[in-house]
């Protein structure tokens, strides 16, 4: 039985996370992998650009945050750290858990790092499809910051088999995560398919942290969590054949049960049938999950299939400028004042011919549910009073532009109907992503240890 | 004689989670008690759900069924605006999207003993 925790499902996730799922590993005496999933759609961008600005930077920023409390029991216990917190810059992750290890007395670690996933200058992006899944969103109109292939997880297998302490790694997709430790310690042949899917299955309901361990969960009254503020992220035991079970350490909050398993099974998968991997194209109608035991679901019967023959990569490009301000109204006649505010700037965008595209929400009616022509709340009944926030949002390309729409919101205070306030205001750039098929081919993946020759 | 119906709303019988990869929504709508899955099958159709996003332009739904453990996923295209990074909408990752769904209604066979309390009150009240 070989056991992977999960040490974060996002970059910004609760920094203490790992300390409960690393010190219930190393209790059990076997060793085992601790993974890190930091990487969102923007952040290899945003890493990109920090890069740029600071050659030492461009990795995960709680990188230190989260490895610092566990890396001396990791390396004592035998539990590989696997991370993607390289993000666009994983030899200066490298240095840097080098650097964490020194202070504390650990010495020298052999660290991997993961490379291939960087396209920029290998590759003509005309040549290539756009991914489906995109639909009608507009091709790329910014400068290309950053492309980066989704890669599978043969180099952190290989450096693991190779006495990798820490694997860190820039894009890979997330399930390799898990898969990679996986095949390193089973010795699972890349062949063998269905088991290339029970660990790409692992990975999927790891790589979220707590959304398989009651995290995003919680719905009072009928979705009842304990302990929401200590959640124990998962830990998955896996055994030879493929199956496994999910479960977390004890005396932490959350739970691991039929329904938390379920609704991370389908999480951002689409045809359940085929879910394209780098590795395999993972079949999950199969699956059968059972409780075996209080925060325990044993999960078995995952196929794969080949996996396909292109692999995506995330095109990110500078997008345009997005304004947001916000304004409350409160009390007798509120919501009649805040509709007022939404015409009022209305017509002062349109006397401007001020060039942006823009929003209006009233939090308190109904807004996440809205669309940007505001169909739901053109329906809402007026209520004779409430306590609303108006919330506008305008994009544009040019800096200047959304600035000025902004700043007629702040105008409001003296300018608009009665008793508002509050006003909070933002203009921020924006990095658009698209995703693009790559063959194979042009995607060379390998590893190195931090130190030596890449 | 047919069983009594009543209408509730699919989030008392179901539970779910919306999630987003570029301007495509996928939904899982999953049955709390295995009883419910035929209602699910039934009631919650790609047509019902298409008709629901409607107004934010979406140009598919793809219903996919996975009855052994009583989940249904919906594939929703074009349903984000833009999606994460160019929607200008208060939650640009369509994370709240799953409780719209749950807000459908749908009709569910009333077991003995249970729900249409009217009757019983009825009584008392003559």
């Amino acid at each position: 039985m070989y056991r992977i925790g999960s040490g974060a499902g996002f970059s910004g996730d609760r920094i203490d996370a790992p300390q409960s799922v690393v010190a219930a590993i190393a209790a059990a005496g076997e060793g085992g992998a601790v993974i890190f999933e930091t990487l969102g759609e923007r952040t290899l961008a945003l890493g990109q650009i920090a890069k740029r600005q600071d050659a030492a930077r461009g990795y995960e920023p709680l990188l230190e945050d989260l490895l610092e409390p566990i890396l001396s029991l990791c390396v004592s216990s035998g539990i590989v750290i696997v991370g993607n917190f390289g993000q666009a810059n994983p030899p200066a992750a490298a240095a840097a858990i080098q650097a964490l290890a020194t202070r504390l007395g650990l010495g020298n670690l052999r660290i991997a790092v993961v490379s291939g996933d960087d396209l920029v200058g290998r590759i003509d992006l005309s040549q290539t499809e756009r991914w489906d899944g995109d639909g009608r969103l507009p091709g790329i109109d910014g400068d290309v910051i950053a492309i980066n292939a989704y890669l599978g997880a043969g180099a952190i297998a290989d450096a693991i088999r190779a006495g990798a302490q820490v694997v860190v790694t820039g894009r890979v997709a997330d399930p390799a995560l898990a898969l990679g430790p996986l095949v390193a310690h089973f010795n699972w042949s890349w062949d063998d398919l269905d088991r290339i899917a029970a660990g790409t299955l692992v990975g999927h309901l790891l790589e979220c942290g707590a959304q398989v361990s009651g995290g995003f969960f919680a719905d009072p009254g009928f979705k009842d969590v304990p302990g929401t503020a200590d959640i124990g992220f998962p830990i998955a035991e896996v055994a030879a054949d493929g199956s496994f079970v999910i479960t977390k350490a004890k005396g932490t909050g959350g739970l691991v049960d039929l329904r938390t398993v379920k609704e991370q099974l389908l999480y951002e998968i689409h045809d359940p049938a085929a879910y394209l991997t780098p590795d395999v194209t993972l079949d999950i109608t199969d699956v059968d999950l059972e409780q075996v035991g209080p925060d325990r679901v044993r999960v078995t019967g995952a196929r794969g299939h080949a996996a396909p023959a292109r692999l995506k990569a995330t095109v990110s490009f500078y997008g345009d400028w997005l304004g947001e301000a916000e304004i409350s109204y409160a009390g007798h006649n509120a919501l009649a004042r805040a509709r007022l505010a939404i015409t009022t700037i209305n017509e002062r965008v349109r006397m401007r011919a001020i060039p942006v595209r823009y929003r209006a929400d009233i939090i308190g009616t109904v807004s996440a549910f809205d669309s940007d022509d505001g169909d739901f709340l053109a329906d809402f009944a007026d209520t004779p009073s409430g306590d609303y926030r108006v919330r506008f949002a305008f994009g544009g390309g040019s800096q200047r532009e959304v600035e000025r729409a902004v700043q007629e919101v702040n105008a409001l205070y003296c300018c608009g109907p009665a008793g508002g306030g509050g006003v909070r205001q933002s203009v921020r750039p924006r990095v658009r992503t698209l995703s693009h098929m790559v063959p194979r081919a042009l995607v060379e993946t390998r590893f190195h240890f931090a130190g030596e020759q890449p | 004689m047919t069983a009594s119906t009543q209408i509730v709303s699919l989030h008392r019988i179901a539970h779910g989670r919306s999630g987003d990869k570029g301007n495509r929504l996928n939904v899982n709508i999953i049955a709390f008690e295995a009883r419910h899955w035929p209602v699910l099958e039934a009631e919650v159709t790609a047509e019902r759900v298409a008709a629901l996003f409607a107004y934010r332009g979406v140009t598919q739904v793809t219903r996919y069924e996975l009855p052994r453990l009583g989940i249904l996923n919906f594939v929703i295209e074009d349903a984000l605006e833009g999606g994460v990074n160019s929607s200008l909408a208060v939650d640009t990752h369509g994370k709240c999207l799953s409780y719209l769904v749950l807000g459908l209604d749908v009709r569910v066979p009333v077991e003995p003993g249970e729900g249409q309390a009217a009757e019983p009150v009825l009584q008392t009240a003559r």
